[in-house]
């Protein structure tokens, strides 16, 4: 059984439709990325997926459970998380309330402790910091932070929104360092990316957006020598 | 050189700005109006001090600006902005002197014209007003040269002699039931302060701070050194202090003044009510007296001895009956705004506000809550015989709603469900993505809140034993929302100095008739400009506005 499986996902925003049939599958253990331009549907589908937005049609299956007739706050307990476009953290708050926050879903008070542990391992800089107001964090401890907030669901599946937006190459690199880690530690991710060349890298498989629909798909390995996707997305003529 | 313009440019302006608000407050009438106040017998009106104190704020202000070293420049730009702040006003005596102006500026009385000169003719009152508003200037930019030492309690000083001259009518009165008349002579003039006991306050308050400045810290370090099984005693100690004092405050102060304590009482249950909502919860609700009237129509129609009356229950049967129809109320308004958001909210519960007070007001209820006549005979709060009927003693009702609501607004602050609304405030997308059932949240804050706003209408119908829709027009929702700005916003204690600040205030500065909202305005707008997170604010609140300060004061360790 597939971990996630999306079906034919219909979703509008008022009158406008978004995602015109959108299909994936993400199995256990891998990295999926979702690549795609500005308005292909990216956001949207993960919005779909973890409840914030319905569709009128089509049917998102997380290991077999329809998700469809759960709100977005019940979605979370049921193991999927997301690192929301633009980081979304709670400014004002220090980075330790942060997480707490992301284990909002959790009672286990020892188990929280343990991943709190584990995020601070993974991102030593947010150790440092714990209790720094995050507004006053630069963009790159941010998106740690939003994803280290994330992990604190201790999700099966996550969803991350443009890790590398507003961020500087090096930094780049070093999210998706982190990205190959969480998965090593067995965490299934959905990753939506515009820097398709970072994403490919670190992917399995891959799935190609354009305005609403998916136009490709393969292995990682097999769409970084597709020459379309290497004209439009990774910038080699 | 281009720099010598600048500030000449600079403090040109700020003289001239000071001038004209001089000026202003002369011709709308506040000036002439406060002069008949006197403030330090014989010494100083509150006209006056009102008229001095653009210059005097505008030195001091622009001595700040100017590097410490350079005292003389400092001094120089106080004089500067003094005698600049004048001639706007010798130019309306001299006008006034030709032209009669009092036919197009009511205000600009003979009255005024004396003021502004001392009694003296055009010629020599000019020249007077010139030094007066240069002495004044000076002194003001002096101030800033001074070691804070020195500065801070020479200005704890003036506050509290200035502040006791204001409320002489009040205090004097007090003191006369406490002291005699004999204590009462030597401290006040009629309506002010004598001199010489004016002088002996202002030493003494001086003095206080100034001996404080070295012994307040090592107080509280005292108490923060101690093992935290006596820490705990000493914050108990305290705790029992500060209750035995709210408890026999109404025999300290008086009639009149536990009648303003109980207005600042029920403005401070709404306002802690309020506070769920828009501070913890960040539901920009404009429509609160909704839920005020509620609660007191629930009282009304519940325990009204008159014709309108449908039981004869005593005030504390009803109040669980008001508390419940306003909890119902908020959540009846909270489902259908579910999903709106900042203004949309604001407006619609805007809406919902004019709604309750338009039906009370109606003919199709009337036979039910009387429309535009009210409903009379609500019997007041009683326990066995014993009629709550003095202010004295209704404010025991009102302290112990007070109390109860912040005993439940502090520990929600710090429950799982604050965490829920502080999450939402924030982010309302990614509060759900943590799992945060946003429904439940959002119809929470609306019914707790309503529910304290209930209890405060509950006790003010039975308080006033007679209610009419006028009552409830949405300058209380304004109010109580302007209330909780300026506390600080999401603060519990902020709560209490806002009610105090905006319904305490003007209640005991009623002399002032129509200048009374003006002063509130300006109160506002200086606030925000100086003060934005509020006189008491929460910690997230102070976070969000001195975040850069703490992030560059954080990088440099």
């Amino acid at each position: 059984m597939a971990m996630l499986e999306i079906n034919d996902i219909h979703t509008y925003y008022g009158n406008i439709q978004a995602l015109r049939g959108i299909s994936l599958k993400v199995e256990q253990g891998e990295i999926v990325t979702l690549i795609g331009a500005n308005g292909a549907g990216k956001t949207t589908t993960l919005r779909t997926i973890c409840g914030l937005i319905k569709p009128r049609q089509g049917s998102v299956y997380l290991e077999g459970e329809n998700l469809i007739n759960y709100k977005a706050h019940e979605i979370v307990y049921k193991g999927v998380a997301m690192v929301p476009e633009g980081r979304g953290i709670f400014a004002k708050l220090t980075v330790l309330e942060n997480l707490e926050m992301g284990a909002f879903s959790r009672t286990d008070t020892k188990g929280i402790q343990d991943d709190l542990e584990f995020v601070y391992e993974l991102f030593p800089r947010l150790k440092e910091r714990r209790n720094q107001v995050s507004g006053t964090l630069s963009g790159g401890e941010q998106q740690m932070l939003a994803t280290a907030r994330a992990l604190m669901a201790r999700p099966r599946l996550l969803l991350m929104d443009e890790p590398s937006m507003g961020l500087a190459p090096i930094l780049v690199e070093g999210i998706f360092e982190t990205i190959v880690q969480i998965n090593k530690e067995g965490t299934t991710i959905l990753l939506v990316e515009q820097n398709a060349t970072m994403a490919l890298s670190v992917a399995h498989r891959g799935y190609v957006l354009q305005t609403g629909e998916i136009v490709l798909q393969d292995t990682a390995a097999n769409l970084k020598q597709n020459e379309m996707v290497q004209k439009a997305y990774l910038g080699i003529d | 050189m281009r720099e010598k313009q600048n500030t000449l440019k600079i403090l040109l302006k700020s003289g001239l700005l000071s001038g004209v608000i001089a000026l202003s407050v002369s011709m709308i009438g506040m000036v002439g109006l406060f002069s008949q106040r006197d403030m330090i017998a014989g010494v100083l009106t509150l006209g006056q001090l009102l008229l001095f104190a653009s210059p005097a704020a505008f030195a001091y202000l622009e001595a700040v600006k100017i590097s410490k070293d350079d005292w003389r420049k400092g001094l120089l730009a106080g004089l500067f902005i003094g005698v600049l702040s004048a001639i706007p006003l010798i130019i309306l005596v001299i006008i006034s002197t030709l032209v009669n102006l009092r036919q197009y500026f009511v205000s600009v009385s003979d009255t005024l014209i004396q003021i502004l000169t001392f009694n003296q003719d055009v010629f020599l009152g000019s020249i007077l007003l010139i030094l007066v508003m240069a002495f004044v200037g000076l002194i003001a930019a002096g101030m800033r040269y001074m070691p804070i030492k020195y500065r801070h309690p020479i200005f704890q000083g003036l506050i509290w002699t200035f502040g006791v001259s204001l409320f002489s009518e009040v205090l004097s009165e007090r003191v006369r039931s406490f002291f005699g008349s004999f204590i009462t002579k030597i401290m006040f003039k009629s309506r002010a302060t004598q001199p010489l006991f004016a002088i002996v306050l202002f030493v003494f308050i001086a003095g206080i701070t100034y001996w404080q400045q070295g012994h307040k810290s090592s107080i509280k370090d005292f108490i923060d050194n101690q093992p935290p099984k006596k820490k705990r005693q000493y914050q108990l100690i305290f705790l029992g202090i500060g209750i035995l004092i709210l408890i026999i405050l109404p025999l300290i102060l008086g009639t009149y003044l536990s009648e303003v304590i109980n207005n600042v009482g029920l403005y401070i249950l709404m306002g802690l009510g309020l506070n769920i909502v828009v501070g913890f919860a960040g539901l920009l609700d404009l429509g609160y007296v909704a839920f005020f009237a509620i609660g007191a129509y629930t009282m009304a129609v519940l325990t009204s001895e008159g014709a309108l009356g449908i039981s004869a229950f005593s005030f504390w049967a009803a109040l669980p009956f008001c508390v419940a129809a306003s909890v119902s109320a908020g959540i009846l308004l909270g489902i259908p705004v579910l999903r709106m958001r900042g203004d949309y909210l604001a407006i619609v519960t805007l809406g919902f506000g004019e709604i309750i007070r338009i039906m009370a007001n109606s003919d199709l209820l009337k036979p039910f809550i009387g429309g535009a006549q009210g409903i009379l005979q609500i019997p007041k709060p009683s326990i066995g015989n014993i009629v709550l009927f003095k202010p004295g003693q209704l404010y025991y009702v009102i302290l112990i709603g007070v109390l109860i609501a912040a005993y439940i607004s502090w520990r929600l602050r710090d429950s799982r469900l604050g965490r829920q609304w502080m999450a939402m405030r924030e982010d309302e997308d990614v509060a759900e993505a943590m799992g945060i059932n946003l429904v439940n949240t959002k119809l929470l804050a609306f019914a707790i809140g309503a529910g304290f706003s209930g209890l405060s209408g509950a006790i003010f119908a039975s308080k006033l034993t007679s209610i009419f829709p006028h009552s409830f027009n949405l300058l209380i929702s304004i109010n109580v929302l302007s209330l909780i700005i300026v506390g600080g916003l999401g603060s519990i204690p902020g709560v209490v100095v806002g009610a105090a600040i905006l319904v305490g205030l003007p209640e005991l500065l009623r002399e002032f008739k129509e200048y009374r909202l003006l002063m509130y305005g300006g109160l506002l707008i200086v606030m925000m400009l100086a003060k934005p997170e509020g006189f008491w604010p929460s910690t997230i609140q102070k976070r969000e506005l001195h975040a850069f300060q703490e992030s560059t004061s954080g990088n440099d360790t």
